[in-house]
């Protein structure tokens, strides 16, 4: 019987053949990701626990990017310490405040490769699952327990695959695209489960499309959102200088169902608060009056968000009733952006550009919201308090209807402000 | 041992949530790096305003669909840890919140009949190994999916700590 990707990834980890969905294993791990938020604690109750050393210093990877730079003198003692517990444990890649956000770097750097497990101490993790990696997140205690041993148990998901079919339209992303499967399948659709996006028009995604349906995986519940690692994913990593392996699913793997996402009829989407889920297309809610745009995250922080973005703004101004604020998902993105003019662009309509960082998305400092006010951005999370006070709204979508809104000061449908020429997706 | 004994049968008061309770609610970012106490006093304001302050040790959360969904953050369940908060019931949780409440030893139960057969402030009795939640204001009991056996084990030995703490004194005898 053929094997899933995740089913391919955990036998692999577990040295097994073969696995089935339900079934317990313990899983050696590859690589394991932490972020400035959890990694104290985690590296207090290893040490707490007994354990001077973690299980392998080449494989662990830090990176500063949620309280960066430090927003207060709290956060500054996480960093410090984090820095202590790094130079304690000797372990070899730390990534200081302002390098990028942690799942942007995997990607980018080839921190991890096709068919590998890598845990992270953040729901988004899965995100490098674009690149056919096993990848997800798990808590602090875990996290502590893979450091000392390498390993951590599971339960095979069983799988969801998805079959993209047909070409996007002018004006519309892949966050549309994953925005409609979370309102189609619900925020708790692949709840337990892995999905895997494949079918006609998988090898269509670009690198960046695949890291953002990826991203939005965990929001729709799973474990792992996997796309094939293809010859799209073999060239991303040469282009890092390392050789890879195709890698995807058996021709017979068994899956639990399978939803068809059909790109032809697909318009811009935006989930509503205060949910994933709650989508609807753009015209439901068009001429909202929004406080704040935001562009940037894991999700839609790329250089390809900022291309868009900087596509609709040019030669336009930011509403004056509305602010928008612009973080890079990296330095190198910043750097790219900062090549192409998409920064120039950016700051002369008035954007507000933020370091490479989680800040505004989590509603952790730099970009939350009063009570009563309302933002439309380009991340993943529209939980009532996510970005600030709890009475506060959030709109989810792409980087275009955002960058649109932002000049208007109300949602807007992309499409209205679509240049005659050269037309992008 | 008897559920009594290893700690997996629970009496507490209930508290009643809808569905998709996230963990911003249960652990707002903006106090992410704030000392447990003060993070404590915050879980689950979003939706009751009431609950940091009134929550009694051994109080039990009964909820809907998909709690916990969201971050990883551990400073979800840990909050209700802290609170006193003797188990999480709810039709179905979220991959990473169930994992975390395991993993720090706050017992969950999913069962999808709870919520209709339970009332805020009724008096609940649960059974983790056999899924049992009684209501001992309504005598009417309903029974959940218990979690599975490599589950249990971590709740029973009281999460994942004492697990590590014990690896750790093997691998120094072993040396």
């Amino acid at each position: 019987m053929g094997l899933t990707m995740a089913e391919k990834i955990l036998a692999r980890a577990s040295g097994q053949t073969a696995v089935v969905p339900g079934q317990f294993l313990t899983a050696r791990v590859d690589a394991a990701l932490l972020h400035d938020i959890f990694a104290v604690p985690v590296f207090e109750m290893l040490r707490g626990s007994g354990f001077s050393s973690v299980w392998d210093r080449a494989r662990v990877l830090v990176v500063l990017d949620h309280l960066v730079p430090a927003p207060s003198v709290a956060a500054a003692e996480v960093h410090r310490r984090i820095r202590e517990f790094v130079r304690e444990f000797e372990m070899l890649h730390f990534f200081e405040a302002g390098t990028g956000i942690c799942h942007q770097l995997v990607a980018e750097r080839g921190l991890a490769q096709p068919g590998q497990l890598l845990l992270g101490t953040d729901s988004h993790t899965t995100t490098a699952g674009a690149l056919g990696i096993g990848v997800t997140g798990i808590g602090t205690s875990e996290m502590a327990y893979v450091l000392a041993t390498g390993e951590l148990w599971f339960q095979v998901p069983p799988t969801i695959r998805v079959d993209l079919a047909g070409r996007l339209a002018a004006g519309v992303m892949w966050k549309d695209a994953v925005l409609e499967l979370a309102g189609q399948i619900g925020s708790d659709g692949a709840q337990y489960q892995a999905l895997e996006f494949g079918g006609p028009a998988a090898a269509d995604v670009d690198i960046a499309g695949r890291l953002t349906i990826a991203n939005m995986a965990v929001e729709l519940g799973a474990k792992f959102g996997l796309f094939p690692a293809d010859g799209a994913t073999v060239r991303h990593f040469r282009r890092r200088n390392m050789d890879v392996d195709a890698f995807g699913p058996d021709v017979d793997a068994r899956y639990a169902r399978t939803v068809r996402l059909d790109l032809e009829e697909l318009g811009p989407r935006v989930a509503l608060p205060h949910a994933v889920d709650h989508v609807k297309p753009v015209q439901a809610v068009e001429g909202v009056p929004i406080h704040q745009a935001f562009i940037g995250s894991c999700t839609n922080g790329r250089l390809e968000d900022l291309r868009v973005a900087a596509r609709i703004l040019a030669g336009h101004r930011v509403h004056p009733r509305t602010r928008l604020l612009v973080a890079p998902a990296s330095s190198q993105v910043e750097r790219d952006a900062m090549s192409e003019g998409l920064l120039a662009t950016l700051v002369d309509a008035g954007a507000l550009l933020m370091p490479a960082g989680c800040g505004p998305c989590f509603g952790g400092h730099g970009g939350v919201l009063a009570a009563g006010e309302r933002c439309i951005g380009t991340h993943n999370r529209n939980f009532p308090g996510r970005m600030g006070s709890p009475q506060a709204e959030i709109f989810l979508a792409s980087p275009a209807t955002v960058a649109a809104s932002a000049v208007r000061g109300r949602i807007t449908d992309p499409r209205r402000m679509l240049s005659p020429s050269p037309v992008w997706r | 041992m008897s559920a009594e004994e290893s700690g997996l049968r629970i009496l507490g008061r209930a508290w009643c949530f809808g569905d998709d309770i996230s963990t911003d609610a249960l652990s707002p970012g903006a106090y992410a790096v704030a000392p447990p106490e003060v993070r404590a006093a915050h879980t689950l304001e979003a939706v009751n305003p009431r609950f940091a302050a009134e929550v009694r040790p051994g109080d039990v959360v009964v909820a809907g669909q998909n709690f916990g969904c969201g971050s990883s953050r551990e400073t979800a369940p840990e909050g209700l840890k802290a609170l006193g908060v003797g188990c999480v019931v709810a039709a179905s949780f979220a991959r990473l919140f169930l994992r975390n409440a395991v993993a720090i030893g706050l017992p969950a139960l999913p069962c999808a009949d709870a919520a209709a057969a339970v009332a805020d402030g009724d008096d609940l009795e649960i059974d983790l190994e056999a899924g049992l939640v009684r209501n001992l204001k309504s005598g009417v009991t309903v029974r959940g999916r218990p979690l599975a056996a490599p589950m249990l084990d971590v709740l029973r030995a009281g999460g994942i700590a004492p697990l590590l703490r014990r690896r750790a004194r093997g691998a120094g005898d072993r040396a």
